[in-house]
């Protein structure tokens, strides 16, 4: 903070970091706010028209419909899509995060990934086996399942694949939700995992579980038992709605803070094992292949990361003045201690309010106030996570691990502002 | 994270794992046998267990592949339209990029049979035959110069298959508190 005249705020005293960066107070302040616009000039009064009655104050609007929709005003705010050639079902959809507020994802438009398309399920004829190392291997049907305790979670999910674009040698020309659009955030709710394994009686010697999908690929994955117990969730509900189909209806396991394709889809299998079954999608697919030809392999955590979702690519600023700087943080390993927000590239950076509440294993929003000058700025974010993880530069991402694979990519990105208000994926 | 003993431990300390909470549940599965799961029962561990009865050999598999796998995979295993399943064998270290294939990439044979199994062909999957999985299996790693053209695939075989990068994988260690 810089220093305080005795007569009132100056803009010094609200400039936290450089290119423009302020305290928010600025914002929550009318004292502040005026001090703080010195150079900037207030709008001039509208142009001379009256205001109109427009035609839907004079008659009845629409009737009432039994599931709404958003407003045909908001068309564009759509998920974008790539399919595998040959298919229609199968790949990835992403959420418009540059055109959404908040932490929860619409279920409409939470990001998809899909294997070999959506399966069409008769949730009656659904039924979810539990097998293997059991003292009695289990059926259950969904009314069943329904029958349980449940609770809720509010929990990110995150495909292994987001902000693959990173490692490329060039800075992809494109926004947000291209480069970070494989994540959402939902309120998730069913009955816990822990449960029904105990009905069905674990075997000492069971160490893993391998969960599988009912969709034709039968997407599987290996899981450590003693790592998932205490959190994984069978989810019935989306955001107080059944599981969309694309988001595994009826059911899909929930293992929050772990990667995308691990919270299997369309559940309809678990069998308890002594190891992992070492799956197509746990050996050839999400593994880091580091410089020296070897691969990590079961990298479970999404690790921290944050993404400024506004300003970003195709959000052009019209003028110079206040804006806010927006976006998401979120850690596999826990709650987001702290965002810090930079203007410079990076040469100074101040923290972000974090928008309440910040859940362990959820989307959090930040919020920073800022005056843009009108002159080229490059924004960046850095989230801290509560057992201390930093996100990492690119630079940093990139020396650890080389650019040989495409999962995990969580370092930082960077926006870069020119001075006609366009702004566009830059590398710092 | 704690290593998995400790974990398990934990997990018993807080109750998760003992019988005493099931008091309160509504206990509704109802048993199932092997036999009923048996048509499920798909996944194939990478010591062969689970592999069923049935062989296979390359020149068996080539006929299966032309028919069902070709159309996406190409001459030959080559790729295009979709994934390359045969060549890149020493590509994941240098500076061109790394290619991925069964044969350069895969550590398991076994994983082959499991998931063509469950997922392919991609328009009518789970309908091949036992000897035809073993035989395109067969088919994919002579391809790959793995195994021989006589070799023969079975629930015997497959699991003793050494792949080429069978050693290179390394479990990553996530981060801890600080």
């Amino acid at each position: 903070m810089g220093h305080r005249k005795s007569k009132g705020v100056t803009i010094d005293a609200d400039v936290v970091a450089g290119n423009g960066l302020l305290d928010r107070r600025v914002f929550l302040s009318g004292a502040a706010m005026s001090a703080a616009t010195g150079g900037i000039t207030f709008p001039d009064t509208a142009a001379g028209d009256p205001l109109p009655v427009e035609s839907w104050m004079k008659t009845p609007g629409a009737p009432f419909v039994p599931y709404g929709q958003p407003s045909e005003y908001e068309n564009k705010v759509a998920r974008t899509f790539t399919t595998a050639p040959g298919t229609t079902g199968t790949g990835a959809s992403r959420t418009p995060h540059h055109l959404l507020d908040g932490m929860i994802t619409p279920n409409g438009l939470h990001f998809e990934r899909h294997h070999s398309g959506i399966p069409d399920i008769n949730p009656d004829a659904h039924r979810l086996v539990i097998h293997g190392l059991v003292k009695r291997s289990l059926v259950f049907t969904l009314d069943e399942l329904t029958r349980y305790p449940m609770e809720s979670r509010i929990a990110f999910i995150e495909c292994g694949g987001n902000g693959q674009l990173l490692y490329q040698k060039e800075p992809a020309q494109v926004g947000v939700q291209q480069m970070q659009g494989q994540v959402s955030c939902a309120e998730w709710t069913g009955v816990k995992l822990a449960a029904l394994l105990q009905e069905a009686g674990v075997d000492p010697k069971a160490k893993w579980i391998l969960a599988e999908g009912a969709d034709a690929a039968g997407m599987s994955r290996s899981l450590p038992l003693a790592e998932i117990m205490q959190d994984a969730l069978i989810a019935l509900y989306q955001n107080g709605e059944r599981v969309r189909p694309a988001n595994g209806y009826p059911i899909r396991l929930l293992l929050p803070g772990f990667e995308g394709n691990m919270n299997v889809k369309w559940l309809r299998r678990i069998k308890l094992t002594e190891g992992p079954t070492m799956t197509k999608d746990e050996t050839s697919k999400y593994t880091i292949t580091m410089p020296d030809g070897k691969s990590l392999q079961f990298v479970f955590a999404q690790e921290g990361k944050s993404v400024i979702t506004r300003p970003s690519p195709g959000l052009t600023m019209k003028e110079p003045g206040f804006y806010e700087i927006t976006g998401l943080a979120w850690s596999g390993y826990g709650k987001i201690a702290k965002v810090e927000i930079s203007a410079d590239g990076g040469k100074s950076w101040a923290p972000a309010a974090l928008q309440e509440p910040v859940l362990s294993k959820a989307l959090t929003r930040f919020r920073m106030a800022w005056r843009w000058n009108g002159g080229p700025a490059v924004l960046q974010s850095r989230a801290t996570d509560d057992i201390g993880y930093v996100q990492p530069t690119r630079e940093k991402m990139i020396a650890d691990r080389g650019s040989r694979t495409i999962y995990h990519s969580n370092a930082v990105t960077t926006w870069g502002v020119s001075e006609n208000g366009e702004v566009k994926h830059v590398y710092a | 994270m704690s290593t998995h003993n400790s974990a398990l431990a934990a997990a018993c300390a807080l109750g998760l794992l003992s019988s005493a909470a099931l008091a309160d549940s509504p206990n509704l599965g109802k048993v199932i046998t092997p036999e009923q799961v048996a048509s499920w029962d798909i996944s194939i561990s990478p010591d062969g267990a689970g592999l069923p009865p049935g062989s296979g050999t390359p020149k068996q598999g080539e006929a299966v592949y032309a028919s069902k796998c070709l159309a996406c995979h190409g001459e030959k295993g080559a790729g295009k339209p979709n994934d390359a399943l045969v060549g890149g064998i020493g590509s994941l270290v240098g500076d061109k990029p790394a290619m991925k294939t069964v044969g350069s990439f895969w550590p398991y044979a076994t994983t082959i049979f499991d998931y063509v199994r469950r997922a392919m062909p991609y328009n009518e999957s789970k309908t091949l035959t036992n000897d035809e999985l073993y035989a395109v299996a067969a088919y994919i790693l002579q391809l790959n110069g793995i195994i021989g053209e006589n070799e023969t695939m079975n629930a015997q075989t497959l699991p003793r298959v050494r792949m080429p990068n069978r050693d290179g994988f390394v479990t990553f260690v996530p981060a801890k508190p600080k």
